[in-house]
């Protein structure tokens, strides 16, 4: 049994009210955080536990939050980014619909070390009820003086604001998030300069997500130390990872990241293996924007090591053999499962959520669309592989925002591992409308090369 | 010692394409390279030097970042938008000496066109357009799009500009023009991705005065003058400079006549093809001076446009003409034909024997003293 540090209480019958979330220790944080510690002091608590950014890309919180520009008399803010709209990730509704009052308590925890007087939940628009649950919990909170002026008497303001989206996956993007907070039109910004410098409204601002924001309530509680003895290496504390697709028992799980992706997927705590006898064939594990993978480089690396639910190891081998942590969107795909469809849903996802600004993402998106579905229903040809290949690499990298890598990965990785399922599709068109590709040799044990004795 | 380290400050060293120019500090990569000039400049369908904020998006302009600075010579990750991004002391850029930018570029003008029309014979824009400039320098010669274009319906945003949004490129410089140059701005993007268009806010008329000028920004066809369209083509027209004492604006315009008659009235374009600017302030012009004057009459003309050479509006060149034989006077009996009216009364580009010149007139052959006497 893992350690759970966020989702321990979120079954308590009556959790996301304010009394019983108190009674069950809830606001500790705060009172620790405003009564014995400096800004300073919470910051460094959280650098010290090596808490990573849990939205997608992984980046140390600790180190977000120093670079953090301070000028006199200028406001900062902190915003939660909880437009979780990545197909195949649910974690932070899960959060914020069963347990809201852990999301303020670590608002305020965190909004006290960055000093941000006024800060933001900018909530998906598609979250109509979990914005209401926010709401109210906000009320509560403001009303037993976890919120307002003067904070427990210590001279700290803290107010809490949820803003809706109004349904644009790319508003997920922290500069687009920041455009549609200020009441503009959602697109990204160009960096430099990054937030932490000039963000909302001009201001130092910092953007994280809602699990990374819940996350610093035990790392103040138990201290950062604590925190950094959970997990493998660079990966510390737990992570909640939404799992979906062909699996038993679809939900959300909060792992310590000391588990393998293998026991992740089979045993019964967690996804509780694949239904109705069928195998394993491939897996994102982390979001669909990050890169597909067949079983075999699932669950064992291409040096032949197993496979663990961590950053570092989910993303062995780089793109050519791994993949990424990402956001916690674990999508696993059984053997009834058509890569090429598969890809072609995404790319239509991604086509419809470009922003449509810069000219690779807005065209070629919709390029690769296209040809997938030609593809797909059997109009293909062979040179369209080589060109879906060929347009994803002139579109990663040069937008300006990471949603052109985003539409550009899935594609990669779906032809890097699955190119004879393309094939196959091409050369056997009216086969490919009737039946899928199956597991072939999806699953094999890779051979590792071994060294050669002298 | 001071004025010393302030020299150092103020301007920064930066390598473009093996070439190494002193810049003031703050200057972005694409106006470092533009100081340079000719093929070292990339080319940028979204940057406009004159409007705040406009950039970053075509992608054109990407560029290679070998060393980042002098005190830290890391290359960039990534390609960068040269627009968008600012030198440093010591930076060292590839643009055409780079493989990978070649590339990339090449990879932005195929997305470019891929939902553009290729009927250029058809557009009103076809010889001043940005977009057909780049797929000729920068383009391939066959597209591997096999696919329905999208399109839009025409749409006439206010009296006098008609929007057709099928041949938009999104650079968003009008809403650039619109935000910045008007008071009230009623013009913007919809939606999004491939499907976004500019359009009015429930059809509403765009009437401000200086609304004119988002035909002048815009890169393509998509926006055109409502009183010029179809009217001719650019290259048969003669561009020239002329002014005007105008309350509104600075007018200073280029008109494009054919023989006497005024077709259009536009702002004068530097060699970037942006507005010109006097004393430090981009020439907008006002639509008084752009849709109502359209006699010559109304300006005092100053002489032919400078036109680059590369230009196909530069083809109606005037050197080595042979002047047909004037025949009407042997078939009128030796009379000479009564005037209407003197032609060098109307206009002084006619004072000058344009046959002697030894190149394309300028301006110069026009303001020169000598000229003036004749």
């Amino acid at each position: 049994m893992g350690r759970k540090l966020l989702l321990e209480k979120a079954h308590v019958a009556g959790i996301t009210t304010y009394e019983v979330y108190r009674r069950e220790g809830g606001y500790r944080s705060v009172e620790k955080a405003l009564k014995s510690m400096s800004p300073d002091q919470v910051t460094e608590e959280v650098k010290k536990s090596g808490l990573r950014g849990r939205g997608g890309a992984g980046f140390p919180t600790g180190m977000k939050w120093g670079f953090l520009a301070k000028p006199e008399g200028v406001p900062r803010y902190l915003v939660v980014n909880a437009d979780e709209s990545e197909p195949g990730t649910f974690k932070d509704r899960y959060l914020m619909e069963f347990i809201p009052h852990l999301l303020l308590e670590g608002m305020i925890t965190s909004s006290y070390a960055l000093g941000s007087n006024r800060s933001y939940i900018y909530i998906r628009g598609e979250y109509v009820w979990v914005a209401e649950i926010l709401e109210k919990a906000i009320d509560e909170a403001r009303a037993n003086g976890w919120l307002g002026k003067n904070i427990l008497g210590s001279g700290f303001d803290c107010d809490i604001y949820v803003h809706r989206g109004a349904g644009a996956y790319i508003c997920g993007e922290e500069t687009a998030l920041l455009e549609s907070l200020e009441g503009k039109r959602g697109n990204p910004r160009i960096k430099p300069p990054f937030p932490a410098v000039k963000g909302l409204w001009g201001c130092p601002t910092v953007v994280n997500n809602v699990e990374t924001v819940a996350a610093v309530v035990p790392i103040i509680n138990d201290g950062g130390e604590e925190y950094a003895k959970i997990g493998i290496g660079k990966s510390t504390g737990t992570k909640l990872i939404s799992a979906c697709g062909n699996i038993n028992k679809p939900g959300v799980y909060e792992i310590d990241m000391t588990i393998s992706v293998e026991e992740f997927i089979y045993s019964d705590e967690y996804c509780g293996g694949i239904p109705a006898g069928k195998k394993l064939k491939a897996c994102i594990p982390g979001g669909s924007s990050v890169p597909i993978l067949p079983a075999n480089l699932l669950l064992k690396t291409a040096k032949g090591e197993t496979r663990m639910m961590t950053y570092e190891s989910l993303a062995d081998g780089g793109f050519a053999s791994g993949s990424m942590m990402g956001s916690g969107g674990f999508i696993v795909l059984d053997d009834s499962q058509c890569v090429v469809r598969h890809t072609y849903s995404l790319a239509r996802f991604y086509r419809h959520e470009s922003c449509g600004q810069c000219s690779p993402c807005r065209e070629g998106t919709g390029w690769m669309e296209k040809i997938l579905w030609n593809i797909e229903t059997g109009k293909g040809k062979l040179s369209d592989i080589d060109l879906l290949w060929d347009i994803q690499r002139k579109i990663e990298g040069n937008t300006i925002c990471p949603l052109g890598d985003a539409a550009a990965w899935p594609v990669a990785a779906a032809i890097r591992h699955f190119r004879d399922e393309f094939e196959w599709h091409v050369l056997h068109p009216d086969e490919a409308q009737q039946r899928n590709y199956g597991l072939m040799h999806y699953a094999d044990p890779i051979h590792v090369p071994q060294p050669v004795m002298a | 010692m001071s004025s010393e380290t302030k020299n150092t400050v103020s301007t920064v060293k930066v390598t473009i394409d093996n070439i190494t120019i002193d810049v003031p500090a703050g200057t972005t990569i694409l106006n470092a390279a533009r100081m340079i000039g000719g093929d070292v400049t990339p080319p940028a369908m979204c940057y406009y030097s004159k409007l705040e904020g406009s950039g970053g998006k075509c992608r054109t302009c990407l560029v290679e970042v070998a060393a980042g600075s002098a005190a830290d010579p890391r290359p960039m990750p990534k390609l960068v938008a040269s627009c968008r991004t600012g030198v440093m002391e010591g930076m060292v850029v590839k643009n055409i000496t780079s493989d990978k930018v070649k590339e990339a570029r090449a990879g932005v003008v195929e997305f470019l066109l891929l939902n553009h029309p290729l009927d250029c014979p058809v557009c009103d824009q076809a010889g001043e357009c940005h977009l057909q400039d780049l797929g000729y320098e920068h383009g391939k010669e066959g597209t591997r799009y096999e696919f329905e274009r999208r399109t839009f319906e025409k749409e006439d945003i206010g009296p006098y500009i008609q929007l057709h949004m099928t041949r938009c490129i999104l650079c968003y410089r009008c809403t650039y023009v619109a935000d910045q140059l008007t008071d009230n701005r009623v013009h913007g993007i919809l939606d999004r991705g491939d499907h976004a268009e500019i359009s009015t806010h429930i059809s509403k008329a765009i009437d401000n005065n200086f609304s004119g000028n988002m035909i002048d920004v815009c890169p393509v066809g998509a926006l055109t003058d409502k009183t010029f369209r179809f009217k001719n083509r650019v290259w048969f027209t003669k561009p020239v400079y002329a002014h005007r004492d105008c309350p509104d604006c600075c007018g200073k315009v280029t008109l494009w006549q054919r023989g006497d008659e005024v077709l259009r009235v536009t702002a004068r374009k530097d060699e970037w093809g942006e507005v010109c600017s006097y004393e430090g302030k981009p020439g907008w012009i006002c639509n008084t001076c752009r849709f109502d004057k359209k006699s010559a009459s109304d300006w005092v003309i100053e002489g032919p446009a400078n036109i680059n050479r590369h230009s196909v509006i530069s083809q109606g060149h005037y050197t080595g003409l042979q002047k047909p034989k004037e025949t009407l006077p042997e078939v009128m009996g030796g009379r000479a034909p009564k005037l209407m009216m003197d032609i060098h009364d109307v206009s002084e580009v006619n004072k000058i024997e344009l046959s002697q010149l030894p190149g394309a007139a300028t301006g110069n052959d026009f303001n020169s003293p000598a000229a003036k006497e004749a």
